[in-house]
């Protein structure tokens, strides 16, 4: 997903291309099984932003790559490529545009055993639930992210290092899952990173479609400072309404974001247009101690009503609009959005 | 670009994409479309698969509309690193999707 928030890598177009061949030619050499041929996957679409009256026009194609190489490790990678068209101010008529290139992601799980994987390279840090899963254009239900997706997330979102997750324990009555990583610092273009460590712990409980889970990560250069959140997902039994909730707090700054959103799929006879539609509504609300220009958060203090309405069509294509008011000392401010979005999913070739 | 340029290629992608409004549109809860040949699964494999998607795949995202049966086993291990399935929950995901 493109944030407008946080900051973008530009990566050579060259340079991705062959991390992304070579990751495909070497599945290629390995025999693989008839269920395992590496696959295509990802989202392209166009995006609206208005601000304050300027309106961006953003088309983006975020593409996945997924290749087994053998039976115990995956090699995937995404990459978000985007073009922004915006207004070019200063009085002067007419449109500008940048093109950036950010390799999200470029990793090898390798499978240790049923309660571990190992994950080595650069990999989307694990902080709250938002940065991995719901960046992809493809799954987010708001064009833009959290107001606060940038405390724990390291400035880059990921990091380049290792890092062991799996399914600590899983019986009917709950899940346990972790991740734990260390990265070291980078300033590589392709593969910019700080050097932190941390991890996160997460508790499901499927008979009250419940999820809970903390986040701690701790950066380890410059001015050594902790992060920690906690999350909240809640999905009543029989319902269709959904509730994600994540706060997180620095030494500088804190916030939260609550997510509601209800499919009407009860209605219209669960396949009709009404059902279809997915009404939204996101609260969120920062709170600042200390100024710091790296966290991509609010200078002051701010409040956030986000309202959305998701139109989810047939041939994998979706229509995301919302409208946000922002309120700030700083001044307060409408954001319109609307997305427009098409998720693919292919092999790379018939297979056996 | 200019604004109305840009309001006319929205505005007519979207009148483009009414035709499609009309079709059936999935349930987002329902698993992705299994082979043409596949039999039908055990009651208990296939009740505790369509558990597993439940509450590991569809709380993030809709189900893909289908997707060929060589690509399972590579969607099963990105899915099983992204929501960190536990052994028994990818064996049940596997057959679920492949009976």
């Amino acid at each position: 997903m493109f944030h407008p928030r946080s900051p973008q890598r530009e990566l050579s177009l060259r340079t991705c291309i062959r991390i992304l061949t070579g990751a495909t030619l070497l599945a290629l050499v390995h025999a693989i099984a008839a269920q395992d041929v590496p696959l295509i996957s990802g989202g392209t679409g166009l995006i609206t932003s208005t601000k304050g009256g300027n309106t961006t026009y953003l088309p983006v194609i975020s593409p996945l790559l997924a290749a087994p190489v053998g039976s115990h490790i995956l090699v995937e990678s995404r990459a978000t490529i985007v073009d922004s068209f915006f207004p070019k101010g200063g009085g002067q008529p007419g449109y500008a545009h940048d093109l950036f290139l950010g390799l999200d992601f470029l990793q090898a799980d390798i499978t240790a055993n049923r309660h571990m994987t190992i994950v080595a390279g650069q990999f989307l840090t694990p902080f709250g639930t938002y940065n991995e899963r719901l960046t992809p254009i493809w799954i987010s239900n708001f064009e833009e992210a959290p107001l606060i997706f940038g405390l724990g997330t390291m400035g880059t979102s990921h990091s380049v290092g290792g890092m062991l997750r799996g399914s600590a324990a899983s019986t009917k009555d709950f899940n346990l899952d972790y991740a734990a990583y260390f990265s070291a610092a980078s300033t590589n273009e392709q593969f910019n990173a700080e050097r932190s460590a941390g991890g996160r712990a997460s508790l499901y409980i499927p008979a009250a479609h419940l999820e809970f889970g903390t986040s701690f990560n701790r950066l380890l250069q410059g001015t050594r400072e902790n992060f920690s959140g906690i999350h909240l997902w809640w999905e009543p039994a029989n319902s269709s309404l959904r509730l994600r909730s994540e706060f997180a707090r620095a030494a500088h700054a804190r916030g939260y974001w609550i997510e509601t959103g209800y499919r009407l799929d009860r209605f219209g006879g669960g396949h009709g247009i009404l059902s279809r539609f997915e009404p939204l509504f996101r609260i969120q609300q920062t709170f600042r101690s200390q100024p710091d220009a790296n966290d991509a958060l609010p200078s002051t203090d701010t409040k956030q009503a986000d309202f959305g309405l998701d139109f989810h069509m047939p041939h994998e294509l979706r229509i995301n609009t919302s409208y946000s008011r922002e309120f700030s000392s700083s001044g307060n401010r409408n954001i319109w959005q609307t997305g427009l979005i098409y998720r693919f999913l292919i092999p790379t070739w018939r297979g056996k | 670009m200019n604004p109305r340029i840009g309001f006319v290629l929205v505005a007519g992608t979207f009148a483009a994409l009414l035709p499609l409004m009309a079709q059936k549109g999935p349930d987002p809860k329902t698993p992705p479309a299994r082979t043409a040949n596949a039999q039908p699964a055990h009651e208990d494999d296939s009740a505790q698969g369509q558990r597993v998607f439940n509450q590991n795949c569809a709380r993030c995202h809709d189900a893909p509309q289908g997707f060929p049966p060589q690509i399972s086993g590579t969607v099963l291990r990105h899915m099983r690193v992204r929501a960190n399935l536990s052994a028994s929950d990818e064996k049940a995901l596997l057959h679920f999707m492949n009976p």
